[in-house]
């Protein structure tokens, strides 16, 4: 019998041949996250009693939570991760606006096949799609990889979730993972590590693997791996920090569940409120009245997403009482965007530009909801009160469907404009 | 053996219910955490909650964000621990982390109604409610000692003194 990815990375890590499912391992990752946590992270830190950071190249700190800082608690709280950042020599720091973590950790080439990736953000298994072994952990977790480079993680039992068909524009990656996720639930796979595979998977762009494993959370996995591939390594060739090794499952490996799915005959979906799992088609909630779209986020904010959402507006303008807020991913992707002309398009449209970050979609600032607006949104989570007021509403979906509900003013099955 | 008075959920409790994100990424101490605990799922729970009492919730208490602040909160607000079918994973580990006991209950969580007493006993690993008895798996040995020692850091602190 065969190992798993995730039994694969953890035993490297672990420096045997084999770890049995449920087993715990002391591992050191390659790499951790923190973010606007950092200053909260660096008191725990100092309250261990260790002075320096065991080991700073280890640790990557991108500032775009609350960036730029609303208020002056927020703009105190990045001046004191910037003196930590100085103090500990730790040289991966990424400051206001450069980019949401998830998109820049890929970018400057620290997400690479075969690592073991830790953040301080339940969406660091983002890193998934480029064959890295990527979880969250809580801020004590952090703390003490600061002091001690080393935590114990438990070997999980491992899904395979096998997605045939090809789908159909407009319907995109979004559309399938919250049909997955509406489908086996939000505990569906809890604790599991996940592996994406199927010619559907195999066809996707990177950015579309990005949203399957930012998304993995959402189903209670512990990570959610697409299996690396001439994409990865051609996207990597330019941007990795160092050579790599990439791991792959054995073809007998031990799955507790294999799950199929079908591209070809899904249709848009949408995330009603208040929960990830509350799927359904698109068309069940067509007509309901919509006051904000959020095109963005570490889930759909890639030139994929703002490309079709263009595709769409473009030449067209905002229903009357509708209000568009797009947050590209990052000052990469604002760039690229600028250049193609999808700023253009977009801001032609009636759509408000903000900077690289994650904006609204935590209800920390940059566009809030009041009490009774219901929004559309590109995003990973729909839960009460996420996006401000308790009394407001958020769906989730594909950018596209997000474009073609803000033109009508009410949700819109995007395929009506293809 | 701790007795405490239940404070009963549902399913899929989230971590955005239980410590607002509005909230995250301001400096805060636990005891002002403990103010917005569960604020937007129960707003009466933290001017009412109790040294001991105890959460009895539906499956993966928990899910959603990592914010450590949802296991500090609940700690702080004085809940004696959490009992729940299954726990999301990071929440889970957050809670052992911060000292807050969680308990995996396969059955019986039920029948525990708000407002009912509920006695949790580390020791024998059981719960009692309603003249039944309970009993929960006990913690790998690496977990409980993180626990006992009344969370990850001061567990860190004793391991690194000692080397």
């Amino acid at each position: 019998m065969g190992l798993t990815f995730a039994q694969k990375v953890l035993a490297a890590k672990a420096g045997v041949d084999w770890v049995d499912v449920g087993q715990i391992v002391e591992i050191e990752p390659d790499v951790c996250l923190s973010h606007d946590n950092t200053a909260a992270i660096a008191k725990k830190f100092a309250s261990i009693g260790v002075d320096r950071v065991k080991d700073p190249d280890k640790f990557v700190i991108v500032l775009d939570h609350t960036v730029p800082a609303s208020e002056s608690k927020y703009a105190q709280n990045h001046q004191e991760i910037r003196a930590f950042v100085d103090r500990n020599g730790i040289d991966r720091f990424y400051d206001v606006g450069v980019g949401i973590c998830h998109q820049v950790l890929p970018e400057k080439g620290f997400a690479l096949p075969g690592r073991l990736i830790l953040g301080s953000d339940s969406h660091t298994t983002t890193y998934g799609a480029f064959g890295a072994f990527a979880a969250g952990v809580g801020r004590s977790e952090m703390a003490v990889l600061y002091a001690t480079s080393r935590i114990w993680l438990k070997t999980p039992a491992s899904f395979r979730i096998v997605v045939d068909g090809t789908l159909a524009e407009p319907v995109t990656a979004k559309d399938l993972i919250l049909h997955i996720i509406g489908a086996i639930g939000a505990d569906g796979a809890l604790y599991k590590s996940v592996e994406y595979t199927g010619e559907s998977v195999e066809a996707m762009s990177l950015s579309s693997r990005m949203v399957l494993s930012n998304m993995a959370i959402e189903m209670g996995a512990k990570n959610g791996v697409c299996l690396p591939d001439k994409k990865v390594y051609a996207f990597l060739e330019p941007r990795a920090e160092t050579e790599y090794t990439p791991v792959l499952p054995d073809a007998d490996a031990e799955y507790e569940q294999v799950l199929r799915f079908d591209a070809g005959s899904l249709e848009p979906q949408v995330a009603k409120p208040h929960t990830v799992d509350n799927v359904s088609p698109v068309a069940d909630v067509a007509g309901a009245p919509i006051q904000q779209g959020l095109l963005g986020t570490c889930t759909n904010g890639r030139m994929e997403d703002l490309r079709l959402a263009a595709k769409i507006l473009d030449g067209r303008t905002l229903a009357k009482g509708v209000r568009l807020l797009v947050l590209p991913a990052s000052q990469e992707i604002l760039l690229d965007a600028l250049r193609e002309g999808v700023i253009d398009t977009l801001v032609k449209a009636g759509a408000l530009l903000l900077n690289p970050g994650c904006g609204p979609c935590l209800g920390a600032h940059q566009g809030v909801l009041a009490p009774g607006e219901a929004c559309i949104s590109t995003a990973n989570r729909n839960f009460k009160g996420r996006m401000g007021s308790p009394d407001a509403e958020t769906y989730l979906a594909s950018p596209a469907t997000v474009a073609a509900s803000v033109v009508t003013g009410v949700i819109t099955d995007p395929r009506e404009f293809f | 053996m701790n007795s405490g008075r239940v404070w009963k959920y549902g399913d899929d409790v989230n971590t955005d219910v239980i410590f607002p994100g509005k909230y995250t990424y301001q400096p805060m101490e636990p005891a002002e955490m403990a103010e917005h605990a569960m604020e937007d799922l129960d707003p009466g729970f933290a001017k009412s909650v109790k040294a001991g009492d105890v959460i009895v919730a539906g499956k993966n208490f928990g899910c959603g964000s990592s914010r450590e602040q949802a296991a500090t909160c609940l700690k702080a607000a004085g809940v004696a621990a959490v009992i729940a079918p299954s726990f999301a994973r990071i929440f889970f580990r957050n809670a052992i982390n911060g000292g807050l006991p969680v308990i995996e209950l396969a059955e019986g969580t039920d029948a525990m109604k708000m407002g009912d007493e509920v006695g949790v006993d580390f020791a024998t690993g059981t719960v009692e409610h309603a003249g039944k008895t309970y009993t929960f798996p006990p913690l790998p040995p690496e977990v409980l000692a993180i626990l006992e020692d009344g969370g990850l850091i001061p567990h860190v602190k004793k391991v690194l003194a000692k080397e």
